[in-house]
């Protein structure tokens, strides 16, 4: 039993989306580029018969995370600085190690078992009732743990994020720190 | 090729895709873009191994899926709020221009 055609499908867009994302000079588009990679890869979730993660997946990376990404595109104003310099200096060095990896990568799985191994596993029944059994009974504790962060996170956000009122700040910060570049 | 072979070999070019974003793009958004594609690659790795693996029953890949979804989404969120600040201080979101820790 070999791979799917829809599996092939939702990997070559899954791909193709982040490989746009990662070289497209326009950050609007990277953007774009970078939903439609992790909608893919919500399809691919959904295509190993993991329909409640790929619906966690398309409701917080498609609807919350790349909306976040757009917004921090815009609100640097990244999107009108100039097209030339996108990649960094030393960018041929990070594309050869990237390479290098995959290369490591590919050489692991295809010379470990799972490339011979022709056991195919029927498709597990997992069913919405024992999922919420599962996160209520063993898996409690980090769901209360994930709970907390996320709310640690999301108070940690907004400070951060919040620009400092005048007026409502101690005055030794209201000084502008880098007087050549307020000006 | 089995299934599992094609889901490892897809989750591991999504990574390098990633990391050579994360390494080669000069603004900070597209770093943590690539992050996030190198963490989704993890993610595909978990779902393909509790798919095709010896027990799905325990749901073990998959909730650690969940987990990981959750917390992405808080990395996301401190991310961008850090690039939005650091941009507000140095009024750059480029990465290698940003060179002092000092203000």
């Amino acid at each position: 039993m070999g791979m799917t055609v829809s599996f092939l499908i939702l990997a070559i867009l899954t791909l193709a989306g982040g490989v746009a994302a990662m070289t497209l000079r326009r950050l609007v588009h990277c953007a774009l580029a970078l939903a439609v990679s992790f909608a893919g890869l919500a399809a691919l979730y959904v295509n190993l018969g993991a329909e409640f993660a790929g619906l966690a997946q398309l409701l917080v990376y498609v609807g919350a995370i790349a909306i976040l990404i757009v917004f921090a595109i815009l609100l640097t104003h990244s999107s009108e600085t100039e097209l030339q310099k996108v990649f960094s200096p030393a960018g041929i060095a990070g594309a050869l190690l990237a390479l290098a990896v995959f290369a490591v990568l590919a050489w692991a799985v295809v010379s470990s078992g799972a490339a011979h191994s022709a056991a195919s596993v029927a498709a597990p029944q997992t069913s919405m009732r024992e999922i919420g059994f599962a996160l209520m009974q063993r898996y409690v504790l980090p769901l209360e743990v994930i709970a907390l962060m996320l709310t640690a996170a999301m108070i940690g956000a907004v400070i951060l994020a919040v620009r400092p009122t005048s007026g409502s700040e101690p005055a030794e910060t209201q000084a502008p720190r880098n007087p050549e570049l307020r000006a | 090729m089995t299934p599992l072979a094609g889901c490892l070999l897809v989750s591991s070019l999504l990574f390098s895709v990633g990391l050579a974003g994360a390494l080669t793009r000069r603004n900070a958004i597209l770093v943590l873009a690539g992050i996030e594609l190198m963490l989704n690659a993890a993610n595909l790795n978990f779902i393909a191994f509790w798919r095709f693996g010896p027990h799905p029953e325990f749901l073990t890949g998959f909730m650690f899926v969940i987990f990981s979804i959750a917390v992405a989404a808080a990395e996301a969120a401190v991310g961008l709020a850090l690039i939005l600040a650091i941009y507000r201080h140095a009024r750059t979101s480029d990465v290698s221009e940003i060179t002092e820790m000092k203000g």
